[in-house]
């Protein structure tokens, strides 16, 4: 297996300010990651960073074996942020129309990401009208026209009732099964279920990297909300 | 640059103008109501009307064309949609030439009606042709476009990017003549006129107004500063934040 993504001593600085602390992280094709941290731990810089949006200070990020943010890249990843970033003032189907336009590859067509997110209903409404679940589910929409290889989505099931939040999660693992990798940030510990692995972040820098039973073995605790105490504390 | 991803930035900026009724209402009327106060203003001097009315067909479109744009280009920063086509295939061109394109259709519509109500209601005399009017507003449009574009990088938000019109076009309007001829200004304020786009706007309109000299002269500095302003402001389109 390959790796997807790769960060080693990632060191991002703003102002005096030091986000990321030397961190190091390395993502497998294929496979989902989830970044659990509390707020405020550099989980959106991490993520700016591997899309290609953030300066870095030091240390290096390989995605796809590419620097980040380089033309070819750009055609093979998208990034969502955790406020929804679509023109409020267009439909949902003009959203999506535009962003797919921007890239030379459609595997879906509009219609298929509509229905897969389940906005079909409300496709000519827009953007404004929409409720908050609705909004964050055309904001994923929009980062899944274009075929990317690599989909990073900051908190995209925030504020989203369990049964949609289940959807999207089986949603995101048929993404993976087709071989897309993914990076999902959540400060909900339970979602760390349904990650292949996890990366619990803190004060800029990761805590723990492996799988959840991985992380429960080495500390013998069974929620990942005592999980990731026993590992800030230490032994 | 790709001719289908520059298409699709054009129509989607005109479909977020079709979805906004209001302010495309605004932007085609209100210079038409402009005129006319200045019509019944110098109701008993008809000739400054002429003088003025001429003028002020190539100052609207930079003035509307530079607020439209600070605000939404300051939009799409403050909303993330910026970084997000920062980190897509769309290239900072296109980007610019997108806006630019659907800007200047709107601008092309707001100055055929001004023009054509000046001329047909408000009895505008022009000696030269009206197209050649239409052509230097929408010169003027992309001039104020340029200038939108490129201070929206240093404004936060909406409030800020307002306050640039009085700091940066205002200026611009005193010095360019409109007022009292550029020859009478005093000598370092003739030649900072001689440096701001809009003087020459003014200038093109009123040669076409009268039907005297040239306008190719006027079109052509115009057109070098838009380049200019608008290379300044492809340079605030970073990909990257610090």
């Amino acid at each position: 297996m390959s790796s997807a993504i790769v960060c080693k001593d990632l060191v991002v600085q703003r102002g005096t300010n030091v986000i990321l602390k030397e961190l190091s992280l390395t993502i497998e094709s294929g496979q989902i990651l989830g970044l659990l941290g509390p707020s405020g731990s550099g989980k959106t810089t991490l993520m700016r960073s591997i899309a290609g949006l953030q300066k870095i200070k030091s240390g290096e990020i390989s995605v796809l074996g590419m620097k980040p943010g380089v033309a070819v890249l750009r055609e093979k990843i998208a990034y969502s942020t955790q406020s929804a970033s679509v023109y409020s003032d267009l439909t949902c189907e003009e959203n999506l129309k535009y962003f797919a336009s921007l890239f030379s590859r459609n595997e879906k067509t509009v219609d298929e990401i509509l229905e897969e997110v389940d906005l079909n209903v409300v496709r000519n409404q827009v953007a404004s009208s929409l409720s908050g679940g609705e909004l964050s589910r055309l904001a994923l929409a929009t980062t899944l026209v274009g075929s990317p290889e690599i989909l990073i989505l900051d908190e995209p099931t925030v504020g989203l009732d369990p049964v949609l939040r289940i959807q999207l999660w089986e949603l995101f693992n048929k993404l993976a099964a087709q071989g897309k990798t993914m990076l999902v940030s959540s400060h909900v510990m339970a979602e760390a279920e349904y990650c292949h692995g996890l990366a619990l972040m803190r004060s800029g820098q990761i805590l723990a990297h492996g799988t959840s039973a991985q992380l429960r073995a080495q500390t013998g605790k069974e929620k990942m909300e005592d999980v990731f105490v026993a590992l800030v504390k230490g032994p | 640059m790709k001719l289908s991803r520059l298409m699709s930035m054009t129509r989607r900026v005109l479909q977020q103008l079709k979805h906004d009724p209001r302010t495309m209402a605004l932007l085609v009327l209100s210079p038409s109501l402009l005129m006319t106060i200045l019509k019944y203003v110098y109701y008993s001097k008809p000739e400054v009307f002429q003088h003025v009315a001429g003028s002020m067909l190539g100052v609207f479109p930079m003035l509307v064309m530079f607020l439209i744009t600070s605000v939404a280009t300051l939009r799409e920063r403050t909303s993330g949609t910026l970084e997000r086509l920062m980190i897509s295939p769309l290239t900072k061109m296109e980007f610019i030439l997108g806006y630019a394109i659907a800007f200047g259709v709107a601008s092309l519509i707001q100055a055929t009606l001004v023009s054509s109500y000046a001329i047909w209601v408000l009895g505008l005399k022009i000696a030269g042709s009206q197209s050649a009017l239409i052509f230097v507003a929408i010169l003027d449009a992309l001039i104020g476009l340029s200038i939108g574009l490129a201070v929206s990088t240093f404004a936060k938000t909406e409030f800020q990017a307002i306050q640039f019109m009085p700091a940066i076009l205002l200026p611009q309007l005193l010095l360019s003549g409109l007022l009292v001829p550029r020859e009478s200004m005093p000598r370092i304020l003739s030649d900072l006129s001689n440096v701001l786009p809009l003087s020459y706007a003014i200038d093109a309109t009123r040669k076409v107004i009268m039907g005297q000299g040239s306008i190719a002269h006027d079109c052509l500095v115009i057109g070098l500063s838009l380049l200019l302003i608008l290379a300044a402001g492809s340079l605030t389109l970073k990909r990257q934040t610090k």
